[in-house]
């Protein structure tokens, strides 16, 4: 039902998959997300949408493969189906036309980016983006927001392309000659907070994007519980796009390793399941 | 030959220091031996009080007559006449509030064990049962019912009997709604929902699942669909918080998700990648049957010790007699008259609860006596795990999307009692989604009020065209 029509490796551990999905693929807006899982009795996994197309009935996922579910997800194949695609999910980003929009991608994060910026940019905003890796391989994206941004600037940490640096050393540049009326900076949460300090000194209105652990998606575990401005919301039906200046990021961080030992400790107890590993006996 | 025990038969269970290991059912259902022996307990009563006292009307003394005589066919037909989902109703029901509660056997000892007899009855026709009743001729009109729990299962089911096309829309990737991700396997085995699903099938009706009301479909656009009408049988799944310091330190959880993770995800299992973290010392909060169920299992999991944490006293714990009794017997520790203040917490993990004591006073709104804190009484408990089960809303995902829908301010769906019609036209709504968090059989009750309405909103709906 939920057909692999196309598929690309990206780089090394990013993969983006086009899905059909009628329901998701008819309604879904630049800032909400799908849960998948890849097979029966498989976890539920939250992806943002990375792009869609509704004649098509289909969305884009672009992925890294961070543990035991990306990685089964990456080996089904184009005429695959995955078990369950379930969403368009939270709410859509807000997006009017901006005088000057900076959008700050870092490594996967770019995917979720992606359809934001270009929605701002049909509406006329001036558009200039930052895309950051650690390194030239894992900058993903770039000739995609070249088609529409005025300027791609690419940083990296080894200074194998772009800058040698962060992205917040990229941004730290661009606001010397330009002033963004906003910023949308989307990675991961460190990177994302260190977008957020500065911002907030330069006073530029930032949201970014959250993606915390939860399993329905819908409003119902409560597990994507963030703090907001002093309040707990829940990513999943409030978000997950929110105002960088409020949100709590420490806690973020924390919350989003409440199971990286239980799932190191799964990912070796279960090799042979994900399907690289060969034929490994288990 | 009337049966004059005073006590019912009891119904085998296992061990507890067994079972509080394990994930099969509990209660092991009585023997067919067990159940004529109970069934003769029933005085057949002209004037029969049960059936008043169960939402969807079972004929109770009816099918238990049969029992009594032996034959369990003709009790089943008796029963799905009236209740589409009886293995689960005799298994989750509050009898002892309904049913039994009513029973003039107990005026004097025990009330006869309504719910084991059903349960009984159900079981015997799990395997390959007749679908109850096979729709007779196709109707042409189309249902859309939103959620597969009790209120939608029931609702399609009714509709399918009497021919009509029934979808239900489904936002999870299993059918059964909180059948499926609250109940434990210990209370309701999953096997058993499945064969009802599967009765559902055989009768017609379709699922459509990942479909998320209000976000992959609207409302408005299930008419435009071709659906001449709908049910909404969305449920109670927003959970409650105490909205206490700590609440999202790791360690903190819903009942919903700490429930969804060990039964839809099957985090019990170590061969599901789904992870659950069960600490050491577990306190639950709550009174309530969620609360029990969430304790039950966080024991199972292998916390070698949980405790139930409650505001008001024994007698006010609102989980049903027979929970709360297995519970005490697998090993839950009650604090009663204790309320939580904080959860303290040490690199982001819990580490501890502190809680107040509390003395009931005065009866309050709700007609229950109020708890107040003891001041000077404030103790922190080590704990590594804290799971609330203070209760759930109804999830405002669909009436936030559905224009015209009137809500109350709590959230809950407004329905003309009667015909479960809401103020949008062709809609109705039944179970949690319109009470609040409740019951199993009061959904089904709906679901079943709702069937009947919608069926003759549709008849007159053709009349007319």
């Amino acid at each position: 039902m939920y057909k692999i029509v196309k598929q690309q490796r990206l780089n090394s551990a990013v993969v983006s998959i086009e899905v059909e999905a009628p329901y998701v693929a008819r309604k879904c807006e630049p800032g909400q997300f799908v849960i998948v899982r890849v097979d029966p009795d498989g976890e539920r996994i939250p992806l943002t949408i990375a792009d869609f197309d509704r004649a098509g009935n289909t969305i884009t996922l672009i992925y890294q493969e961070l543990g035991y579910s990306t990685k089964r997800l990456s080996t089904k194949a184009v005429g695959d189906e995955l078990q369950d695609v379930a969403g368009p999910l939270g709410q859509a980003a807000e997006l009017r036309k901006t005088a000057k929009v900076l959008g700050i991608g870092g490594g996967v994060g770019a995917a979720p980016l992606y359809p934001q910026l270009k929605k701002l940019a049909d509406l006329g905003s001036q558009v200039d983006v930052i895309l950051g890796g650690r390194s030239a391989e894992l900058v993903i994206l770039a000739n995609e927001f070249r088609a529409f941004a005025r300027q791609v600037t690419i940083a990296t940490d080894d200074g194998s392309l772009g800058l040698k640096g962060t992205v917040v050393d990229a941004l730290l540049r661009k606001v010397r000659d330009e002033n963004y009326n906003r910023v949308i900076a989307i990675g991961p949460l460190p990177m994302m907070r260190a977008v957020v300090e500065h911002t907030k000194r330069l006073e530029i209105p930032t949201m970014v994007s959250l993606n915390p652990i939860m399993i329905d998606g819908t409003g119902m575990c409560g597990g994507c519980r963030v703090t907001v401005g002093g309040a707990t919301k829940f990513a999943c039906v409030d978000g997950p796009d929110f105002d960088g200046f409020q949100v709590n990021f420490d806690e973020c961080i924390r919350r989003q390793l409440m199971y990286r030992q239980q799932e190191r400790r799964f990912e070796q107890e279960h090799p042979c399941r994900i399907g690289w590993e060969g034929t490994k006996s288990c | 030959m009337l049966n004059p025990a005073l006590v019912k038969e009891r119904m085998p269970e296992q061990d507890p220091e067994l079972r509080n290991k394990n994930f099969s059912e509990v209660a092991l259902g009585y023997t067919p031996r067990q159940a004529a022996a109970e069934a003769k307990r029933c005085l057949n009563c002209k004037n029969a009080k049960c059936v008043a006292g169960c939402p969807v009307n079972v004929p109770i003394p009816q099918f238990i007559e049969q029992v009594a005589a032996g034959d369990f066919s003709a009790a089943y037909r008796i029963i799905a006449e009236q209740n589409a989902l009886p293995a689960i109703c005799g298994r989750v029901c509050p009898q002892e509030s309904q049913c039994e509660g009513a029973c003039v056997r107990g005026l004097k000892g025990e009330p006869v064990a309504i719910g084991a007899l059903e349960r009984f009855v159900a079981d015997q026709f799990l395997e390959g049962s007749p679908a109850g009743n096979p729709a007779p001729e196709r109707k042409a009109q189309k249902v859309a019912v939103v959620g597969s729990g009790p209120a939608g299962l029931t609702c399609a089911g009714e509709l399918a009997r009497q021919g009509y096309g029934v979808t239900i829309f489904e936002a999870l990737h299993q059918p059964g709604g909180v059948l499926m991700y609250g109940i434990p396997e210990f209370r309701l085995p999953k096997a058993l929902v499945q064969k009802e699903l599967d009765k559902l099938r055989l009768m017609g009706v379709t699922f459509q699942l990942n479909v998320i009301a209000g976000k992959s479909i609207t409302i408005d656009e299930l008419f435009e669909q071709g659906f001449q009408a709908v049910f909404i049988g969305s449920g109670a799944g927003l959970p409650k918080f105490m909205g206490i310091p700590g609440e999202n330190l790791n360690g903190v959880y819903s009942a919903n998700e700490f429930l969804t993770r060990s039964n839809l995800m099957k985090s019990y299992d170590p061969a599901s990648p789904t992870p659950i973290f069960v600490g050491e010392k577990v306190a639950v909060v709550g009174g309530g049957n969620v609360a029990m169920d969430a304790a039950r299992t966080a024991k199972r999991l292998g916390a070698a010790e949980v405790s139930i944490i409650y505001r008001r006293g024994e007698a006010e714990l609102p989980a049903r007699k027979a929970e709360i009794h297995h519970a005490r017997e697998e090993g839950i520790r009650f604090q009663l008259l204790t309320n939580p203040l904080r959860i303290l917490g040490e690199n982001g993990w819990v580490t501890g609860i502190e809680c107040v004591a509390m003395e009931l006073g005065p009866p309050d709104s709700s007609g229950r006596r109020s708890p107040v804190p003891q001041a000077g009484s404030e103790q922190v408990t080590k704990v590594d795990t804290v799971i609330v089960a203070i209760g759930q809303s109804p999830n405002p995902l669909i009436s936030q999307s559905a224009q015209g829908l009137a809500v109350q301010r709590w959230g809950g769906i407004v329905v003309n009692k009667e015909t479960m019609a809401t103020s949008k036209h062709g809609v109705y709504a039944g179970g949690d989604a319109v009470t609040g968090a409740a019951t199993v059989i009061s959904a089904m009750g709906a679901g079943k009020k709702a069937a009947k309405a919608i069926a003759e909103y549709l008849a007159l709906a053709e009349s007319v065209s």
